[in-house]
């Protein structure tokens, strides 16, 4: 148990901090993607470099995405009522 | 339950929570020094029974192959159902609409991006049992290379990159690709999914018998989902801003 593994978890305790304390959900689903990035480096740092890649395409291209489709959806709905 | 409850509950499984936390954080193998019985047998004897020098795509597709392919075909369920979900609500197409990025330097990053992008994914398919990586992770990078065309290009682009018909073809077929290959072995004489297929040279792309076309197959399965499923949510944005009868 070494400083880089330390790091590794408070940035993604920050970030995900972040993701939690931010009331606009926009840009909550971005801040989610740099969460995302976080968890890459805490997986690369545990030695775990093939769930790193999935995470990081997962978190910063297929989850923000279909956020943001649901989100601009319904925002289009409310401002058609 | 009152605000000061709320806090104390909250307190009470917070300070809990950082003590489980430092405890198992603490008993954590210092960086490099990975000590495990399975992982390490698992490493040393990958190598000669299976020659693929990325021992962990080995596990996922051969050693632990099943539970994979349940994953893979959660994901097709998954997408599965999300699409007959939105298309049944869908009464007409979302045809007609045009969508466009106006910017001439956003398009011309983009289109590089795009060459980029479905190169690196061919690439981190095609070496999953060499380098980190393989189908799924190179599968979703592929899905963003197609998604890249709407957002750098147009709705119309990407629906002529990616036409619907081949899309849900491709996922289909790569779900019934990872079973085939299975039921194959099934037939030649194994188990369902064991490993028949001569285990090629370490280190080149060629190794892993069943290994690189299981890793090919999910690579199009989970290319196609993530595509579909992302075309799914912005063909209903479509349909409801021509429905509004918005300016586009």
């Amino acid at each position: 148990m070494i400083g880089v593994q330390i790091t590794a978890l408070a940035l993604v305790a920050l970030a995900a901090l972040g993701v939690a304390l931010v009331q606009d959900v926009v840009r909550q689903a971005v801040l989610y993607s740099f969460f995302g990035l976080s968890l890459v480096a805490l997986f690369v740092v545990l030695q775990a470099p093939d769930v790193a890649l999935s995470e990081l395409v997962v978190s910063s291209v297929a989850f923000p995405l279909v956020i943001l489709a649901a989100i601009a959806k319904i925002a289009r709905r409310k401002e058609r009522k | 339950m009152s605000r000061t409850a709320r806090l104390i509950l909250f307190l009470a499984g917070g300070a809990a929570l950082v003590v489980l936390l430092a405890w198992a954080v603490g008993d954590l193998p210092s960086f490099g020094h990975y000590n495990h019985a399975y992982g390490l047998s698992l490493a040393r004897r990958e190598p000669s029974e299976r020659h693929a020098a990325n021992v962990i795509t080995a596990i996922v597709f051969d050693y632990r192959g099943f539970d994979t392919m349940g994953e893979e075909l959660i994901l097709f369920a998954a997408v599965l159902g999300t699409a007959l979900l939105l298309r049944e609500a869908r009464e007409e197409e979302a045809s007609g609409i045009r969508d466009r990025m106006e910017s001439d330097a956003v398009r011309a990053v983009g289109l590089v991006a795009v060459a980029a992008i479905v190169l690196l994914s061919l690439q981190v398919i095609s070496h999953g049992t060499t380098t980190p990586g393989g189908g799924f992770q190179g599968g979703v990078v592929g899905a963003a290379g197609l998604i890249l065309v709407y957002l750098a290009g147009d709705w119309v682009a990407m629906r002529r990159a990616g036409p619907k018909p081949f899309v849900d073809a491709a996922e289909a077929g790569g779900a019934a690709g990872f079973v085939a290959v299975g039921l194959a072995m099934l037939i030649a004489g194994g188990a369902f999914l064991e490993n028949l297929l001569p285990y090629g040279r370490f280190g080149l792309l060629d190794a892993g018998g069943e290994i690189p076309i299981v890793n090919l197959f999910v690579g199009i399965e989970v290319s196609a989902a993530f595509v579909l499923l992302f075309m799914e949510f912005l063909e209903e944005l479509m349909y409801e801003r021509k429905q509004a009868g918005a300016k586009l």
